[in-house]
C-alpha cells in the first residue's frame, strides 16, 4: 500500500478510509444518516457552534485535562519518561463525555427531542445520561443484560440521571447486541430521535465526527508536552475497543513522522484462546453496524462474541479509521491480556495514587512492557482515558476479595 | 433473466396481486424448512423469500431474530442456504426465489463467487438490508452478470431526492417497507401505503411489493388491493415458532401449520380485487 500524503485527510466524501468505513445501513436510516452528515458539516463551519462546545468543555467537563508526569512509575520501570493524559479527571470520569457534549449540541441544532445510546461498561451511557440531564432531553440507554450485571454502579448512576436503561438479552447480551437494539430503536423513531454513538464506529459520519470531538485530547496533549518538554512526544499509547480515546489522542499527531503510536487491544484470556476482543489481531474485514472494518467472525461471516475483563473493550469490531491506520501501518496495534491489565491496575494504584479504569489499564500494561527497554529521554504520552472507580467491584472479584 | 419479471407479468395478466412469503433458511432445521418451502407454491405463494441467517440482524424484530438464531444453532451457513435453494429447484423450476439478509456473510463468501453460486442454485433475486444504493456497487454488477435481480428497498423516509437513485438501480421488483421500524412490529395504514405507491408509480413502472407488519389474511388483502404483491414474514415465522418444542425442535404438524397459514394468506390476496372495479 502506498504512503498517503497525509494520514489526516480521511474519510472521503462517502465516508471511506481506504476500503473501510462507509454507510452500511438500512434504507430507512439512510436519509437520517445523510441529514446528520449535513448538520455536522454545517456545525463545523459555524464558529458559534465551536464556541458553545468550548464553553461546555471548559466549564462543565473540566477541560483541559492535565498532563501528568508519572515520575514514580517512570522510576520504577527505569526507562522511558511516562506522561499520563488525564482524561479520567473529566466530569463523569472518562473521555466519553467529550463526544457526548459535541453530539448533544448537534442533536439540539437538528431539533431532535429524544436521545438513544448504547453502552458497554456504562461509561458512555453515564456520559450520555449526563448531557441529557443537562439539556433536559429524554434518554434511553441500551445495555446488554450481562453488562448490566457486571456494571451495576453505572446502571444506577444512569437511572439517577433520569435515563431509561433497557436491558438487551439477545446474543451474549453485551455491547454489540446493545448496538443492534439501539439501531432498531432508531429505525423505528427516526423523526424524533438522535442516536448518540459512543465510539468511532457506526455509519459515516459518526466515525469522523466522534474522532473530531475526541481530538481535543491530542490537541491539548500537544500543547502541554510542548510546554513541559519543548518537543513532541516520541510515542503515544492508548487502549482500543472501538477506538475513540486512541484516535482522539493520535489524530492530531498522525502527520508527525517522529511520533510512534501504539494502540492496545484487549487480549482477554490470550489471543490463542479465542476468548479475546482483539479485532485486528484476530479478525478479518467485514461489515457490521454501518461500516466495514476488522471484525471477529467465523468463516461464514457470523460475528463472534468478544471477551475482555473490561466491558468497555468487549466489542468484536474496531473503528474503521483504525482498520485503515493498521493496514497502512501508521499505528502499531498490540494487545494486553486480562491478567496484564489487572497487574497494571494495581501498579498504577500503588505508584501513582490513581485507580485507572480497566480499559486504560491495558494501555498501561503495554507501557510497563516497553518502557524499561527504552532510553530515558524517550517521551511516552499515555491516555489515561477513564478512572477505575466503576471497576472496583469487578477487580475485587478477580482478586478473590469479597466486598 | 430471472424468474421474477415473468412472474409479475403473469400476475398482471391474471389481474391480481401476488403473495410473497418469508421464512428463514434452516428454521427450525434444514429438513423442515425445505419441506415448508416445497409446499409454498401449492399453497398459493407466488414469490418465495428465504432468509439468510445472520448473527446481528439489525433490521429485524424479535420473531425473525429468533428464527435466525434457531437456524444458526442447527449449523446453517450461507453455503447451506444455497444447497436448500438447489434442492427446492429439483421440484420447482418456476417460482422465483429471493434471498434476504445482511451483507457480511456475502462479503466473506466473496460477492462475485456468491452471485455465481446463487445463480447456479436457482436464486432469482437478492435483498441485502444493510447495502443501500450508496454501497451496493460491490454486489450489483456481479449479481447482474449472473442474471440475479438486486431488489432495492424504499421506505417512508425515502424522499423524492432519493427515490430516483433508488429506482435507477432496482430490478425485479421494488420492496416498499411500509412502516418505520423493524420487521413484524407496526402495521401501516392502507391509505398511507396507497399514497406512497402513487409516488413510486409516477416515477417507475417496476412492480412494487409491500412488506413489514402484514400479519393477517385481511391485512394482506388490503395491501393486495393497492400493491403488486404483499409480503408476509414475521407472522409466518411466528406460526412456525409456535409449533416447536421448548428447545426449538419441530413437532408433527409444524409444516402443515405453516402451509395452512400460507393458504389463508393466499386466499386473502387472491380474493382482494374480486369486488374491486377493474383497473383499481
Amino acid at each position: 500500500m502506498s504512503t498517503p500524503n497525509s494520514y489526516r485527510s480521511g474519510p472521503d466524501e462517502h465516508g471511506h478510509f481506504g476500503i473501510f468505513g462507509g454507510r452500511y445501513v438500512a434504507e430507512t436510516l439512510m436519509p437520517l444518516v445523510l441529514e446528520v452528515e449535513r448538520a455536522y458539516a454545517a456545525a463545523g463551519a459555524d464558529s458559534a457552534f465551536q464556541r458553545e462546545l468550548d464553553y461546555y468543555l471548559e466549564h462543565y467537563v473540566g477541560r483541559p485535562s492535565p498532563l501528568w508526569f508519572a515520575e514514580r512509575l517512570t522510576d520504577h520501570l527505569g526507562g522511558a519518561k511516562i506522561w499520563f493524559k488525564r482524561d479520567e479527571l473529566n466530569h463523569t470520569g472518562a473521555h466519553k463525555i467529550n463526544s457526548c457534549m459535541g453530539q448533544i449540541l448537534l442533536a439540539r441544532r437538528m431539533g431532535k427531542r429524544r436521545i438513544i445510546a448504547e453502552t458497554g461498561a456504562g461509561q458512555h451511557g453515564v456520559a450520555t445520561a449526563t448531557v441529557c440531564a443537562l439539556f433536559g432531553l429524554p434518554c434511553t440507554i441500551y445495555m446488554g443484560a450481562t453488562d448490566i450485571e457486571r456494571q451495576a454502579p453505572n446502571v444506577f448512576r444512569m437511572k439517577l440521571l433520569g435515563a431509561e436503561v433497557k436491558p438487551v438479552t439477545a446474543g451474549a447480551a453485551t455491547l454489540k447486541d446493545a448496538m443492534n437494539d439501539a439501531l432498531r430503536d432508531w429505525v423505528a423513531n427516526v423523526d424524533t430521535t438522535y442516536y448518540l454513538i459512543g465510539t468511532v464506529a457506526g455509519p459515516h459520519p459518526f466515525p469522523a465526527m466522534v474522532r473530531d470531538f475526541q481530538s481535543v485530547i491530542g490537541r491539548e496533549a500537544r500543547t502541554q508536552i510542548m510546554k513541559a518538554e519543548g518537543r513532541p512526544p516520541d510515542r503515544l499509547v492508548a487502549c482500543i475497543g472501538g477506538g475513540s480515546n486512541a484516535i482522539g489522542l493520535f489524530h492530531p499527531f498522525l502527520d508527525d513522522p517522529g511520533v510512534a503510536m501504539d494502540a492496545v487491544e484487549a487480549a482477554g484470556l490470550g489471543l490463542d484462546t479465542g476468548k479475546h476482543a482483539a479485532s485486528l489481531a484476530g479478525g478479518k474485514p467485514g461489515v457490521l453496524h454501518g461500516n466495514r472494518t476488522y471484525l471477529l467472525q467465523d468463516d461464514d461471516g457470523q460475528i463472534a462474541e468478544a471477551h475482555s475483563i473490561s466491558a468497555g473493550l468487549d466489542y468484536p469490531g474496531i473503528g474503521p479509521e483504525h482498520a485503515w491506520l493498521h493496514d497502512v501501518e501508521r499505528v502499531n496495534y498490540v494487545s494486553a491480556t486480562d491478567a496484564e491489565a489487572l497487574g497494571a491496575f494495581k501498579l498504577c494504584a500503588r505508584l501513582e495514587g490513581i485507580l485507572p479504569a480497566l480499559e486504560p489499564a491495558h494501555a498501561l500494561a503495554h507501557v510497563a512492557r516497553i518502557a524499561p527497554k527504552l532510553p530515558r529521554d524517550h517521551l511516552i504520552v499515555m491516555n489515561l482515558c477513564g478512572r477505575g472507580d466503576k471497576d472496583v467491584f469487578a477487580v475485587a472479584g478477580h482478586l478473590g476479595v469479597k466486598l | 433473466m430471472s424468474r421474477i419479471a415473468p412472474r409479475f407479468g403473469k400476475l398482471r395478466t391474471e389481474g391480481r396481486a401476488g403473495l410473497v412469503t418469508f421464512t428463514m433458511a434452516g428454521d427450525p432445521d434444514y429438513a423442515t424448512s425445505l419441506a415448508i418451502l416445497k409446499g409454498l407454491p401449492a399453497a398459493g405463494v407466488d414469490v418465495i423469500e428465504i432468509g439468510m441467517p445472520f448473527s446481528d440482524p439489525m433490521a429485524d424484530g424479535p420473531a425473525i431474530q429468533a428464527a435466525g438464531m434457531r437456524a444458526l444453532k442447527t449449523g446453517m451457513t450461507l453455503r447451506r442456504v444455497l444447497d436448500l435453494v438447489g434442492e427446492f429447484r429439483k421440484t420447482d423450476g418456476e417460482t422465483p426465489i429471493v434471498l434476504m439478509g445482511y451483507f457480511n456473510p456475502i462479503y466473506r463468501f466473496g460477492p462475485e463467487r456468491f452471485a455465481a453460486a446463487a445463480a447456479k442454485a436457482g436464486v432469482d433475486g437478492l435483498i441485502v438490508v444493510d447495502l443501500p444504493p450508496e454501497e451496493d456497487d460491490e454486489l450489483r454488477p456481479h449479481a447482474a452478470a449472473a442474471g440475479i435481480d438486486i431488489i432495492r428497498l424504499a421506505t417512508p423516509t425515502t424522499d423524492a431526492a432519493r427515490l430516483g437513485p433508488v429506482l435507477a438501480g432496482a430490478s425485479g421488483f421494488l420492496y416498499y417497507v411500509s412502516v418505520l421500524g423493524v420487521t413484524g412490529t407496526r402495521t401501516a395504514a392502507a391509505d398511507d401505503v396507497a399514497a406512497a405507491l402513487g409516488r413510486i408509480r409516477r416515477a417507475s413502472d417496476i412492480p412494487v411489493a409491500v412488506g413489514f407488519g402484514i400479519k393477517t389474511p385481511a391485512q394482506a388483502a388490503a395491501i393486495a388491493r393497492v400493491a403488486d404483491a404483499a409480503v408476509v414474514g414475521s407472522a409466518l415465522v411466528q406460526v412456525i415458532a409456535d409449533r416447536l418444542t421448548p428447545d426449538g425442535k419441530p413437532q408433527p404438524g409444524t409444516v402443515d401449520a405453516a402451509l395452512a397459514f400460507a393458504r389463508e394468506l393466499a386466499g386473502g390476496v387472491r380474493g382482494a380485487r374480486a369486488n374491486a372495479p377493474a383497473g383499481a
